[in-house]
């Protein structure tokens, strides 16, 4: 189980210079990471490796004479990863696949944007902005539980959008306003999720780099692309790489505010969810795996892309940067 | 009757031997599982403390019923565990404890769809039929929800069956008679919408969102029009004149306008609040709506001015689609006699009388919809009677909720303007899906 | 605090050099972020502030103001005044173990230079990839078999741990961000690591930490599926649980005015922390002037 951990070995006669540190380095960190990844292999890895294991077999689904179910479980192999790609399943797979990813890329970009304005809106200084930030992260703050049944009333045949724009759409069928209903209620809740840590990757950036700029006569727009947005990098990525993680599992939104088995919004997550309402486990976690080797594909490229300042900083500036100012 | 049940019975005997067959076949895969499989029901041992899960008691008079339990068994107290309000969640929170054969909850409230379910998956107990000798006082309807293969395996506590609300004020300005079939119904609207102030009006809701209510509200349609989606044989027959009579209906109720395009949208709740807003004419909806919306609080804007009849069908009675809740005992609960006396008592008459009173829920009992008093607080009582009596079961399977998307499917395709597919297609592939579906 | 201020202050002192559109389209633009975020909540407020029935009436405005709605949430024997509290320990708890053990190791990870940093690292991560949904079955049986079925740890340990991956990935690279010559320094002071990482390295990342601190806890707030499928018990459910689990007299009814005054009350107390740590959030900075 923590076999990751132990395997770290102090890398003998690599660091000798640096004071402190470097002592047993790899057992310290091993001992220091431990708590995070005992716990998260104990309550996340098990259930993931029993879902893994399950998607290999099928129960349940036999009804003996007598009309009971037949029990216990049979290995079938990759049968329900095949069974998911054939024929009608194939294409409620693909169409929900298509829906996850195209929800994922409008909700994130532009929640990326609005999140971003949020938190300039935040890092300013004016008069009531404890007010104005409180408002910003007042939706991130209501229960999903809650705010799902608030933008279902909302977008209610005789509800207040309706009245408010004037027309009779019925938000709730199939088509493009149930696609549009979702994107809205997800992008007013976590837009400022993102506010929320852009901001603090604001906070950190220090006055003086800003002096700087406004002495070299930049404008605005230059302090913000050559200053502001590669200062706040990590901060946004980490924000955006999470926000993709939890957009590609989307499932509470179109299930509540629009239904189930509705094609327009059905996302894996909620073909997971359906197959296990059935008592379908094995195809169930077949669904759960298929998403799980997406979100891996796509949350590696994303990193491998754009993330160097995240992830990769470790294993690309260590041998320049940190250890020749150590040395130094 | 007769016939059929002695039929079943051979049925039953050849089952259990070719079973066995097939268990000593089969017996290399794993463990054979719940072993009191052996056709009586195993014997209810067992008293102490309880856990009675169920949704959220709804009226706060669950409490006094749990009370009244409590206070005359000391020893064999009962704790109600609330679960959330969404029955999807309810039926998933019962299957995942079951699933690990947890013995949290002895005493399960099952809506009556998923009877089928969780008998054959052994999730719950079978129960000796010559312990509850109350049965034969309930409605008959109802008692047959609580059996799976004729066995029995829950006791029915509430029921419920679908109403036509319709605004007497207007159907008597008009000078109309209470329709009792569909084509009444679009004649009486028509006249309504003559008048001054019916111009506005919409003519007839039901339940037309994609979930359990369009099941409810399709089957309502094709019974009515005397057809079946499951037959008596437990075989889908949805492919029949009569069925697509019946669909043909709701589809041209859409087309014309007799039903608002926004019924699409509607669950339960919309649609009473159309009704409540003096929105609709007619309303087919269950007998909660009674109470609200003859509230004088300002919220109903037609307090006093409606009435239920039964359910019109196409050219005779309308046929209601049975709802309701019944009691079980979780197969791994370990004081399971506890369990079975906690559900003699509140399926007693003593027990629902006091529940109608306070709730409004349609009680099991037959002889309390013949009270006169109950009858003067609930004017409804009769025609529900009426209603529930006559009502049809959805399909007894274990899959049910396989199937009950699949009608969901069909129905809401058809129903949605512009339609997926014209009636005839629809129920031409119904009867494809239903079939691959059941014979399993 | 006077030093938080003094940056921002200079850019608007350059804004009203300014032609009017640049000052007033920021301006304008706060208006309408904050008329973004606030619309629905106020439409939250209102509907919790209608009669019951009035409950479906559209007016901005409720014709009659009232508080029915909030007592019939508060009326003895909903619990959920006991259901708050459970929230508030379940959720309090899950925030203070998040940051110990997430600062924790996001400093190892930024610090310590050892093999296997980014496995590491793609571990974490690799554990909030699975849908949420699917955990449930083989966790309950896991917590069944441990008994933790209705215990206050069969929520917080998940909470945990699906908070501990955003925790640690968003403190690794704010403390990545803090020069190394701060330890030093402190150091050649004549502190240990560990003094120094907690006097020097986590006041200045300050606005990071309680970035992280907020997220988590509005997280574990929140949390449903984990909180509704290990716990029957009332007295130890949560507020979400407990709201879910409301319904009208009949059943069928939908008490949407009680579920929004018990949403507003939910999201107060989330609201008041938020005002209470944005302070400290802009406070990182006063300590800021190292570089």
């Amino acid at each position: 189980m923590s076999e990751s951990a132990s395997a770290v070995e102090p890398t003998p006669g690599k660091k000798v210079r640096r004071t402190s540190f470097n002592e047993g380095t790899g057992r310290l960190a091993a001992l220091l990471l431990s708590p995070t990844l005992i716990v998260l292999l104990l309550v996340i890895g098990y259930p993931i490796i029993s879902a893994l294991r399950e998607s290999l077999y099928i129960s349940g689904q036999r009804i003996d004479a007598d009309g009971f179910v037949i029990e216990g479980s049979q290995f079938v192999g990759l049968d329900n990863f095949a069974a998911i790609f054939s024929g009608e399943t194939g294409d409620r797979f693909w169409n929900a696949f298509y829906n996850t990813t195209f929800f994922t890329v409008t909700c994130v970009v532009l929640e990326t944007v609005l999140g971003i304005l949020m938190a300039m809106v935040m890092h300013k200084a004016f008069k009531g902005r404890a007010i104005v930030r409180a408002s910003i992260l007042v939706p991130w703050a209501i229960p999903t539980v809650v705010s799902a049944l608030l933008w279902k009333w909302i977008f209610q045949a005789d509800g207040i959008a309706n009245e408010v724009l004037g027309t009779q759409i019925l938000w709730s069928t199939e088509g493009w306003q149930s696609v549009l209903s979702v994107i809205i209620a997800d992008t007013w809740k976590t837009a400022p999720f993102i506010g929320l840590l852009v901001l603090a990757g604001l906070q950190t950036i220090p006055d003086e780099v800003y002096e700087a700029a406004k002495v070299d006569g930049a404008s605005p727009w230059k302090t913000f692309t050559r200053i502001t947005l590669p200062l706040v990098k990590p901060a946004l990525l980490v924000a955006v790489l999470f926000r993709i993680l939890d957009t590609l599992r989307i499932f509470d939104l179109p299930y509540v505010l629009v239904g189930p088995n509705k094609a327009s919004v059905e996302t894996l997550s909620i073909l997971a969810f359906l197959e296990s309402n059935q008592n379908r486990y094995g195809p169930a976690a077949a669904y759960a795996t298929l998403l799980f080797l997406y979100i891996v594909v796509v949350a590696y490229v994303f990193v491998k892309l754009l993330g160097a300042d995240v992830i990769g900083e470790a294993r690309v500036a260590k041998p320049k940067k940190s250890r020749g100012k150590v040395g130094a | 009757m007769r016939f059929e049940r002695s039929h079943t019975r051979k049925a039953v005997a050849l089952a259990v031997v070719s079973s066995l067959v097939l268990l000593t076949a089969a017996c290399g895969g794993g463990d054979d599982g719940g072993s009191g499989n052996n056709g009586s029901g195993g014997a209810l041992e067992g008293r102490g403390p309880i856990k009675f899960a169920t949704g959220k008691d709804t009226s706060g008079n669950l409490k006094n019923q749990v009370d009244a339990w409590n206070t005359q068994h000391p020893d064999e107290k009962v704790e109600v565990a609330e679960l959330p309000e969404s029955a999807d969640q309810q039926r998933n929170q019962m299957i995942s404890n079951a699933q690990i054969k947890s013995t949290e909850f002895s005493v399960l409230n099952l809506d009556v769809v998923w009877t089928a379910e969780f008998a054959a998956n052994r999730w719950i107990t079978e129960l000796p039929q010559d312990q509850f000798p109350d049965l034969g006082k309930l409605l008959p309807t109802t008692v047959d929800t609580a059996k799976y293969r004729d066995k029995l395996y829950a006791v029915p506590v509430t029921s419920d069956g679908g109403l036509l609300y319709y605004r007497k004020d207007l159907l008597d300005k008009a000078g109309v008679e209470v329709p009792k079939t569909w084509p009444e119904m679009v004649a009486a609207c028509a006249k309504v919408k003559a008048l001054p102030e019916g111009k506005a009006i919409n003519c007839y809701a039901g339940q037309f969102e994609k979930y359990e209510g369009l099941t409810v509200n399709f089957s309502e349609a094709v019974n009515g029009a005397g057809g079946v989606v499951v037959g008596d044989d437990g075989k889908p027959n949805v492919d029949t004149p009569e069925a697509l009579a019946g669909l043909t209906a709701l589809v041209e109720g859409f087309k014309t306008g007799f039903i608002p395009k926004a019924a699409i949208t509607y669950q339960e709740e919309p649609g009473r609040r159309a009704f409540q807003d003096g929105n609709l004419l007619f309303h087919r909806n269950w007998p909660y709506v009674y109470a609200l919306a003859n509230k004088t609080d300002g919220s109903s804007k037609i307090a006093g001015k409606f009435a239920v009849a039964a359910l019109p069908g196409l050219s005779g009675p309308g046929v209601s689609t049975l709802g309701g809740h019944n009691y079980a005992i979780s197969e791994f609960a370990t004081n399971k006699a506890t369990a079975a006396d906690f559900i003699k008592f509140m399926s007693s008459e003593e027990r629902q009388k006091a529940n109608v009173e306070k709730t409004s829920q349609a009680p099991t009992w037959a002889s309390l919809y013949d009270d006169p008093a109950l009858n003067k607080q609930f004017p409804y009582l009769a025609p529900l009677k009426a209603s529930i009596a006559s009502a049809k079961s959805r399909p007894k399977v274990v899959k049910y909720g396989d199937v009950t998307t699949a009608i969901q499917e069909a129905a809401y395709g058809a129903l949605k303007q512009p339609a997926e597919k014209d009636p005839k297609q629809t129920l031409t592939d119904l009867q494809t899906k239903l079939s691959s579906l059941i014979t399993q | 605090m006077a030093d938080a201020e003094k940056a921002p202050k200079k850019i608007d002192v350059r804004a009203a050099e300014a032609p009017w559109y640049r000052r007033w389209l920021p301006l304008i633009g706060i208006g309408a972020i904050v008329i973004f975020c606030l619309v629905p909540f106020y439409w939250m407020v209102v509907s919790a502030l209608r009669r019951p029935s009035d409950q479906f009436d559209n007016s901005i405005i409720p014709k009659r103001w009232s508080l029915e709605n909030f007592t019939d949430v508060f009326q003895p024997g909903t619990g959920f005044g006991r259901a708050l509290l459970n929230s508030l320990i379940v959720a309090g708890t899950v925030t203070i173990l998040t940051l110990i053990v997430g600062m924790v190791a996001a400093y190892t990870l930024a610090r310590l230079d050892f093999k296997f940093k980014n496995l590491v690292l793609a571990i974490i991560i690799t554990t909030s990839m699975f849908p949420g949904i699917s955990l449930v079955i083989p966790l309950k049986k896991l917590f069944s078999d441990i008994e933790w079925i209705n215990t206050y740890q069969a929520m917080i340990v998940p909470s945990l741990s699906f908070a501990l991956p955003l925790a640690v990935w968003n403190l690794t690279a704010f403390f990545r961000q803090m020069p190394r010559e701060l330890e030093q320094a402190a150091m050649v002071d004549g502190c240990t690591p560990a003094q120094a990482f907690r006097k020097v390295i986590i006041p200045l990342a300050a606005p990071g930490v309680f970035t992280t601190a907020i997220i988590t806890f509005i997280a574990a707030w929140n949390e449903f599926l984990i909180a509704v499928s290990m716990v029957n018990r009332k007295d130890i459910s949560t507020a979400n649980v407990l709201i879910a689990s409301f319904t009208g007299t009949s059943g069928r009814d939908q008490p949407f005015g009680s579920q929004m005054a018990a949403g507003v009350v939910v999201t107060i107390p989330l609201v008041i922390a938020v005002l209470i740590f944005q302070r400290r959030i802009v406070a990182g900075l006063t300590a800021g002037g190292v570089k």
